[in-house]
């Protein structure tokens, strides 16, 4: 087994060797992992955009971002930019209050959910007990701050778009968290790092997507519409609500929405790679690699490259759900409110009862299969 | 310890509580003031607003709130027992069972009652 670098431990020893105290090498080495996952994460969401317009304007036959840089690779950072220099305009009838609050609460709850995401066995900023179940608890924050910031706008449009909002994101939330209890059934705890451990040893073979193909189909939907992507984007509805909960936001608090929104779409890639395609384990088992090559898995330049396989992997099954969802964006048309709780209540619902029942069932006949 | 790591939660909490701050302070400095009262008015696709929207009306989600309450609160004893089912073996699957159907049984309740539908 690849067991993985642990860079905690020799950066502490190399501080420590320097002469810095414990507590402050500690210290050093909680906020480095934090920072790169906030810079990581910001350039992870702005590629989405980036990705998006150039796929949407390949899907339509367009050239798409050309002049920012090659490819067009620059404009993101134009558009932070811009949205940085331009006048911050609140209503005259709104709430400054809940006004200013609603985009920093959507922004600061996405971002907490990368606490537990993992790239690597020890690549994550803190492998807690609760894992998954953190993520669901955090991630249900923001849908507070859509409401807050749809109500403090004084707009009709905001007001339905926040409405809509909350009630989708309740609406979903339960299948989204049934779907991942089948997972944490299968791995015997909530821990991120287990459950991409449970999904070793086979490659490709072993991954939870043939276990849980309904769980998959389950979590995937529920995910876009916690993201409020197409064909579930009815918050925002650029034609009906001229963008909804947005509506009245500009400059540097609809950067924080935008910004927010691709780090949760982001996030829901990951999650799906974590949950169901592995994580950062490779299509065949690595030590395949290591015996094929005649390496010891134990050398430490070997270890390395198998970290920055490992976070390439997880990177590349994140960035295949974000392509297909910017995909069906372009292709379905939008549900009707209707529609979409029905989906979620009449649907989801209860085959993710039944999915969760199944899998203890197999657990029980099969327990070598599911995780014993 | 059961809370270890959770040390890491709160230094996170304030690196993400940070960034956005720091977002709000640079665009204070860099944006230009308003320029005129007329930008602060709200949009209403360029008609002059009709009233407020801090208004009573039917928003319809009340009874999907009340369902989701039911719902949460059971998922949330579902972990414990889907994280020690290995070794709690088929009792558990019996009670959970039991536990499942009465709940499905308030969904058909529910569903048959028109709770679930959104007109």
């Amino acid at each position: 087994m690849n067991t993985g670098i642990d860079l905690q431990r020799s950066l502490i020893e190399f501080l420590t060797g320097l002469g810095l105290p414990f507590g402050l090498a500690k210290v050093i080495w909680m906020l480095i992992p934090m920072v790169v996952i906030v810079l990581g994460v910001t350039v992870g969401a702005l590629a989405c955009t980036w990705l998006e317009r150039k796929i949407s304007a390949a899907m339509q036959q367009r050239i798409g971002p050309e002049y920012a840089g090659p490819f067009g690779i620059l404009l993101p950072l134009a558009d932070v930019g811009k949205l940085l220099i331009k006048q911050d305009i609140m209503p005259a009838k709104a709430d400054p209050i809940l006004f200013t609050l609603g985009p920093l609460l959507v922004f600061i709850s996405i971002f907490l959910c990368f606490l537990v995401v993992p790239f690597g066995e020890h690549l994550l900023i803190s492998d807690l007990g609760t894992g998954i179940f953190f993520i669901i608890a955090i991630s249900s924050i923001s849908p507070i701050g859509l409401l807050m910031s749809g109500y403090s706008s004084n707009n009709k449009y905001a007001l339905i778009g926040g409405l809509r909002a909350a009630a989708q994101s309740i609406s979903y939330e339960i299948p989204l968290a049934l779907a991942a209890l089948a997972i944490a059934m299968m791995s015997n705890g909530l821990s991120t790092v287990d459950i991409v451990n449970q999904q070793a040893g086979y490659g490709i073979l072993s991954w939870n997507l043939w276990r849980q193909p309904v769980g998959f189909m389950i979590f995937a939907i529920a995910a876009l519409a916690e993201c409020e992507r197409l064909p579930f984007d009815l918050p925002e509805a650029d034609e009906e609500l001229v963008a909804g909960y947005q509506n009245e936001y500009g400059g540097i608090k609809f950067a924080l929405f935008y910004g927010g929104s691709y780090a949760n779409l982001l996030l829901a890639g990951l999650l799906v790679a974590i949950l169901y395609l592995g994580g950062w384990e490779l299509p065949f088992p690595i030590d395949t690699i290591s015996d094929f090559l005649g390496i010891s898995p134990n050398a430490g330049w070997w270890q390395v490259i198998a970290a920055a396989l490992g976070i390439t992997m997880t990177l590349l099954k994140a960035y295949f759900f974000i392509f297909f969802a910017v995909l069906l964006r372009f292709t379905v048309p939008r549900v009707r409110i209707d529609q979409l709780l029905d989906l979620g209540w009449k649907f989801l619902l209860p085959i993710g009862l039944v999915n969760l029942l199944l899998t203890a069932a197999l657990k029980l006949t099969f327990p070598f299969a599911f995780g014993g | 310890m059961i809370l270890s790591g959770y040390e890491y939660f709160l230094v996170f909490l304030l690196v993400c509580t940070f960034v956005p701050i720091l977002g709000l302070v640079l665009a204070k400095l860099l944006s230009p003031a308003i320029a005129s009262p007329a930008s602060r008015t709200t949009y209403e696709s360029g008609c002059e607003p009709k009233g407020g929207a801090w208004i009573q009306f039917n928003i319809r989600y009340y009874m999907f709130a009340l369902a989701f309450v039911i719902f949460d609160v059971e998922t949330v004893f579902l972990y414990p027992w889907a994280v020690a089912f290995s070794q709690l073996g088929i009792i558990a699957f019996i009670e959970a069972l039991i536990f499942i159907s009465i709940l499905v049984l308030g969904l058909v309740y529910a569903w048959r009652k028109g709770a679930l539908e959104w007109s």
